[in-house]
């Protein structure tokens, strides 16, 4: 039987506050850690195959593993809480139930790359979530889970709470270090990475909410505890954030792997008001879309990539059969083309015609060669950015196309809706 | 001119940061609440308290949409109108606004009381369809709990 272990506080009252975390074992895995060498901790994260859960699902423990071994080098480790894609709600809810979590596994990965500063860059829009982070800090200064000699130790760390200001691009890791350093968040471009040239050009740990806290757990229960859950590849307890046309949609704590059609069906109480399921996108926009056939796809990194489109956040959006597939990329699309920075011309330009096209098509007023535009437009974006914000309209696109290609062609050629006879 | 509370938070602000250029975002937050919005005046005040060239300032302003340009309203209502509260009726939903304050997307109503602006996902798609009024989300909602939520605020 799963034991939920992320959000194993969520319903607890006053969840968010210290008493609360450390009556549930709260900061023994700091304590733990302290009496680990940093090595010996990349070694277990790594031996855990924990893999990042912001979207790229690359090894957390290799990534720390790249920071320099120079003591005397002033590193960063900055968490990424600017949860921007639509459909993916997983960080937020840890924040405002569980700050000390993260705040922990933070504390933990910062000790483990000898970071003595850290930041948390929380979407601005997260008021809440962002008051009560700065609260728990408060509450583990005083406990000296933060501040000067940690829990007696030699290791010193401070954590501050940096806010964005509603753009969607800061979720990119490279943007979000232009963004702490005050700037307009244009993504850098890579090489040099982050653990070598990071924030204030000094070797940086970049890592999501989700990530960082499955980190106290990793160190309290063991490496081969977490690997033991869901596929050998991709392992560990994983959050499931459904929302879209299901009777039951939320935030679901499962193991990695679970079949899609499990956590709709099963977790997610089925498709709202009897209707019948048109599509599902698993990852958060960006992830193309599937429909009925791949229900029974283990929704982990591998699995996913396998049938062209990718885990993400792990955000599954349930669209029913009284949706429009055009209307659904219209508004996919108004999102990316809103959120371009405007750094790199074919996402800027590109995505600024595709959109526009797009509008006029499900407006009934396509015209015939509309398809081959836009397919001509996805070639010319595709791969030719800094950042992945173009390919991931890109693959949401062709995500469309290649499963609902006749809705694109009904609307061009009538004039109206194939769904629900709209002009 | 800013209050001394305010410039003591801006202090405080720069003691986190290793550059002064890195105090932008939070200080225009401080600005955004002493002014109601971000005033070209308060920029150069920032970059003053700062000691950095105000252009710098200026071109982060610009950058980031909550930094509002111009005055809002007492209460800003933000709509969530993207997929997932799409699915759920996320445009009915702002038309119920729009039609209860008598005024369109990106309008204020005549009395400052509301603004009114439509937003890409605000991170609620669980509790969807859902609207964010100044800093507090409201979710999970209908017609009813619309009305209520607004007549609440007049």
């Amino acid at each position: 039987m799963f034991e939920p272990v992320i959000l194993k506080n969520i319903n607890v009252a006053d969840s968010h506050k210290l008493s609360t975390y450390l009556g549930s074992g709260g900061y023994q895995g700091l304590k733990k850690a302290l009496d680990m060498t940093p090595d010996a901790l990349i070694q277990m994260v790594k031996d855990s195959g924990l893999r990042g859960r912001g979207g790229a699902g690359f090894s957390t423990g290799l990534k720390w593993s790249f920071i320099p071994k120079d003591a005397t080098l002033q590193k960063y480790l900055c968490c990424n809480a600017d949860e921007g894609e639509p459909g993916t709600f997983k960080d937020r809810a840890i924040m405002e139930y569980d700050p000390h979590q993260l705040i922990e596994g933070m504390a933990i990965a910062s000790y483990a790359i000898g970071a003595d500063t850290s930041y948390i860059y929380i979407r601005g829009e997260f008021a809440l979530a962002a008051d009560r982070l700065e609260d728990a800090i408060k509450e583990a200064y005083q406990k000296k889970y933060l501040g000067k000699n940690i829990l007696g130790s030699n290791f010193n760390h401070d954590m501050y709470v940096h806010r964005g200001a509603g753009a969607y691009i800061c979720g990119e890791e490279t943007a979000l270090l232009e963004s702490i350093e005050g700037r307009r968040a244009l993504p850098r471009i890579k090489p040099p990475f982050p653990a070598h040239v990071g924030l204030f050009g000094k070797p940086t740990v970049i890592n999501n909410v989700e990530t960082l806290a499955c980190i106290p757990h990793i160190v309290n229960r063991g490496a081969s505890w977490f690997a033991s859950i869901g596929p050998a590849k991709s392992p560990g307890p994983k959050l499931y954030g459904i929302s879209g046309s299901v009777n039951k949609p939320g935030l679901y704590e499962l193991p990695m792997g679970t079949p899609l059609r499990e956590i709709i069906y099963t977790h997610a109480g089925g498709i709202k008001d009897g209707k019948k399921l048109k599509a599902v996108i698993p990852g958060g926009v960006s992830a193309p879309m599937l429909t009925e056939k791949d229900l029974d796809t283990p929704m982990d990194f591998d699995s996913l990539a396998a049938k062209g489109t990718m885990l993400g956040s792990g955000a599954v959006i349930v669209i029913d059969d009284s949706m429009c597939i055009v209307k659904a990329a219209l508004i996919t699309h108004e999102f990316f083309h809103h959120e371009s920075c405007g750094k790199c011309t074919p996402c800027r330009e590109g995505l600024d015609w595709l959109v526009k096209v797009m509008r006029r098509i499900e407006h009934g007023q396509g015209k015939e060669g509309d398809i081959e535009l836009l397919e001509k437009l996805c070639v010319d974006i595709f791969g030719r950015t800094f950042c992945p914000l173009g390919d991931g309209a890109v693959m949401a696109l062709r995500g469309a196309f290649n499963n609902f290609r006749e809705e694109f062609d009904f609307h061009i050629k009538n004039k109206r809706c194939m769904v629900n006879g709209n002009r | 001119m800013l209050s001394e509370a305010a410039v003591n938070e801006i202090k405080e602000i720069r003691k986190r940061y290793v550059t002064a250029r890195s105090c932008i975002m939070p200080c225009l937050y401080v600005i955004q609440r002493e002014y109601g919005y971000i005033t070209e005046d308060g920029m150069r005040e920032i970059a003053k308290i700062l000691d950095i060239n105000p252009i710098l300032v200026f071109e982060v302003s610009t950058f980031y949409t909550m930094y509002n340009k111009k005055p809002v309203g007492k209460y800003h209502v933000q709509v969530c109108t993207n997929i997932s509260c799409s699915i759920l009726d996320g445009e009915h939903i702002l038309d119920v606004i729009s039609k209860k304050l008598g005024i369109k997307a990106k309008e204020t109503t005549p009395d400052k009381k509301f603004t009114l602006s439509t937003v890409e996902c605000l991170g609620s798609c669980g509790t969807a369809p859902m609207m964010q009024i100044n800093d507090k989300y409201y979710e999970n909602l209908n017609d009813a709990k619309v009305e209520e939520i607004l007549n609440s605020l007049r």
